[in-house]
């Protein structure tokens, strides 16, 4: 999972940007313990960098079991893990702080972090 | 090149208040009137509805129900909350088949459709020739907090595509995903709510289950294995509380069979219908 690429890869993405065009956020998004920022200004995903140790600010929080995130990223993924939404149901993807920003903008959500599912990224 | 479905509009008293339904047709032979999932409408059916192969042998119905697709809510909708029980949707479904003349249907839901026909074979044997349950359980819990659905900060069209998308299968045609994602786009607002009021509230249907007699009414059940919302299991376990009732899992497909990807439904679907004919 090569989280530092993940903007670039995110900027080429079709329509991805259409999806989060009324996002502007910083969020907080961790897999296990580690954990980075998602800086999304109108949709486009700025900057993806390590989380700050010490009180990290942010707008909302997505958190990710390790163990079910990494079968998230299988490709193909197994069914029932190929959705974050499916993480959702297994209990192992929480959406913590302004969950709002989340629903309103959940194609971007989930577009982006499938985006770390291909090779590329 | 024009389908050969045709569409109509209907007027009905349901509950005691007049309606203006809107449903389509195709094919001539044994009725088999079909129910779209929550939030959507008929349209789900529409590879079903241009199959010759099935609308040789079968009538095939499939209606919005209020406040979906073409039909509109009754008169005074503004003034209340929207909510689908168990009582009013096998209702409707009754006074549908009734208005329609539909001569002892075999009917075929999906998802709230796939659970209201196990209150149908319970309530309605002797009126039905069977039942198909697609993404079909008896009960299932919330696993999300519906009221985002319908929300004055978020998009109503766009949350209700997106909260459902993954729930279909991944080797879906794109074309199909994202029909059947429009259907959802376009559903009034709340509706989909309220339809989620009956499947993942009110209408928990496990205490019918063990006066299902699946001699009078048959139960197929087929369910694909993508479905996180209407899992495998869930199905399996519905179906272990009904005697005779057949299950089949389908590999690849997800909460959406008949609309995400009708040609990997088929090969399940059709001998099902075989089943349906021979028994007359």
């Amino acid at each position: 999972m090569n989280i530092a690429a993940l903007p670039a890869r995110a900027a080429t993405a079709p329509g991805l940007a259409r999806w989060g065009r009324d996002l502007t956020a910083d969020v907080l998004f961790s897999v296990g313990d580690a954990a980075w920022i998602l800086a999304i200004h109108k949709g486009v995903l700025i900057s993806a960098n390590p989380a700050p140790a010490l009180m990290p600010s942010y707008d909302l929080a997505i958190r990710a079991g390790a163990e079910d995130f990494a079968r998230f990223l299988q490709d193909p993924p197994p069914p029932g893990w190929h959705d974050i939404m499916g993480l959702v149901r297994l209990g192992t993807f929480k959406v913590e702080g302004n969950v709002a920003l989340f629903m309103a903008h959940i194609f971007w959500f989930k577009g982006v972090l499938a985006l770390l599912r291909e090779p590329r990224a | 090149m024009i389908e050969a479905i045709t569409g109509r509009y209907m007027r009905l008293e349901l509950e005691g208040r007049a309606h203006r339904l809107y449903f389509e047709e195709a094919g001539q032979g044994i009725p088999l009137l079909l129910l779209h999932t929550a939030g959507s409408d008929g349209r789900q059916w529409r590879s079903l509805l241009n199959d010759a192969e099935v609308t040789s042998r079968f009538r095939c119905v499939t209606f919005d129900m209020p406040w979906h697709g073409k039909s509109s809510p009754p008169e005074g909708w503004e003034k209340e909350t929207y909510q689908l029980t168990t009582a009013r949707y096998t209702g409707m479904i009754m006074a549908v088949a009734r208005a329609l003349g539909l001569d002892r249907p075999v009917v075929m839901g999906c998802s709230i459709g796939g659970r209201i026909v196990l209150d149908l074979a319970a309530e309605h044997a002797d009126e039905l020739r069977g039942v198909i349950g697609l993404q079909s359980a008896a009960f299932l819990s919330p696993y999300y907090d519906t009221s985002w659905l319908h929300h004055p900060h978020v998009h109503g069209g766009e949350v209700c595509g997106g909260i459902v998308s993954g729930l279909i299968g991944p080797h879906a045609p794109e074309a199909s995903r994202w029909e059947t994602l429009w259907h959802y786009m376009q559903g009034g607002p709340g509706v989909f709510r309220g339809d989620l009021h009956f499947y993942k509230g009110e209408g928990d249907l496990r205490p019918k289950l063990a006066r299902i007699d699946t001699k009078r009414c048959p139960v197929h059940m087929l369910t694909g294995n993508y479905d996180y919302s209407c899992k495998p299991e869930d199905t399996e376990a519905t179906a272990a509380a009904i005697p005779g009732a057949k299950v089949q899992i389908m590999n690849g497909l997800g909460h959406f069979p008949m609309s995400e990807d009708y040609a990997a439904l088929r090969p399940y679907l059709l001998p099902v219908l075989a089943e349906f004919q021979e028994r007359g």
